[in-house]
């Protein structure tokens, strides 16, 4: 009797828990923070990505992370949450405002400025030798002519 | 003997070479921008605040709600905590700097203000709530704080006086009350 009391009480739970496995939200797995924790960086450790940050500062925002996203939060909102705590710093894109236009504007401006340089460079005719172009006129004509005339003088002297 | 001539290139028939003026403009930027940049470096590595000098207006918001102006406390002392929950040195420095404030919390002219430097807020509330932590805390919202007085790790504590000057500085932990006691003197 007591066997069949047990069966019938294990059976019971059974149905009771059933229901509320299937209600837990299925928790947030560490790709799924991995995934945005590489878009977000460390505020305290220069240049390291909280995805591989290993201090423990950087192991409870992971978790705030998790938190956050099974709270529903989507994740632009998370890392707005973020760079309203800690300053853009944090943020691996930085946002398009302020000053950190320099760093969207500044590179492809310098790439095209470069681009036309050196099209201007390669296109521009190459200039004649200022020697060459004045060899029939100006000094060098009239060196050769008192040269040549030097030299009849010689002839002469010859003669 | 005829000597021979030496035909020289003419410097008067060069070609003029003119850089174009979008050629000047451009470089002009281009240094106008890298000069902003050594600047900026500069600054960023530049250290906090000299001993005397006047701290910038800042404000902050405790975990409670209440919000702290420095210019609306001028004629108090401020003792400024820089802390995080993550710091192993910051639990027993938070016990010291709480046994001095039960001392000081009477009297109107000094106040402490513990400034959460990047750290979550469940686990912040946790270690004033875990080290009996009674003076006022909050987050460092936008590390805009820490930036300001150019914190480079934690515990860090600048003493201001009540003239709005900076007093002292200690960087690191304190190591007993009597630190604490002695700091708070230089501001008198």
């Amino acid at each position: 009797m007591k066997r069949v009391l047990l069966v019938i009480w294990l059976f019971f739970l059974l149905i009771v828990q059933t229901p509320g496995y299937a209600q837990t939200e299925p928790p947030v797995s560490d790709d799924e923070v991995n995934r945005l924790a590489s878009e977000l960086y460390c505020p305290v450790c220069e240049n390291v990505p909280l995805e591989v940050c290993p201090t423990k500062a950087c192991a409870q925002w992971r978790e705030l992370i998790r938190e956050k996203l099974a709270l529903g939060w989507n994740d632009e909102e998370i890392k707005a949450y973020f760079a309203t705590q800690y300053g853009d710093q944090v943020l691996a894109v930085p946002p398009r405002r302020g000053f950190n236009w320099l760093i969207y504007l500044v590179p492809p401006l310098t790439l095209v400025a470069g681009i036309l340089i050196a099209i201007r460079v390669i296109r521009k005719p190459k200039t004649i030798p200022a020697a060459q172009e004045v060899s029939n006129e100006g000094p060098c004509r009239m060196a050769a002519e008192d040269f040549i005339s030097q030299i009849e003088n010689d002839l002469e002297g010859v003669e | 003997m005829t000597t021979l001539p030496v035909f020289t290139q003419d410097p008067v028939n060069k070609a003029k070479k003119r850089f174009p003026y979008w050629m000047v403009i451009f470089g002009l930027l281009l240094v106008g921008l890298l000069i902003t940049l050594g600047l900026w470096l500069k600054q960023s590595r530049q250290t906090g605040f000299e001993v005397g000098a006047e701290i910038p207006d800042f404000s902050i918001t405790t975990f409670s709600g209440e919000h702290y102006q420095k210019s609306r406390m001028d004629g108090r002392v401020i003792l400024l905590n820089f802390w995080s929950s993550w710091c192993a040195s910051c639990e027993e420095e938070g016990a010291i700097l709480e046994e001095v404030w039960r001392e000081v919390k009477d009297s109107d002219d000094i106040i402490f203000l513990g400034v959460n430097y990047v750290d979550t807020e469940n686990d912040a509330k946790a270690f004033l709530e875990k080290y009996g932590i009674t003076f006022p805390n909050g987050p460092d919202m936008g590390s805009r704080i820490s930036r300001l007085f150019k914190v480079q790790a934690v515990p860090e504590t600048y003493l201001v006086d009540k003239d709005g000057r900076l007093a002292a500085v200690q960087i690191g932990p304190f190591q007993s009350a009597d630190e604490i006691r002695a700091m708070l003197e230089l501001a008198k």
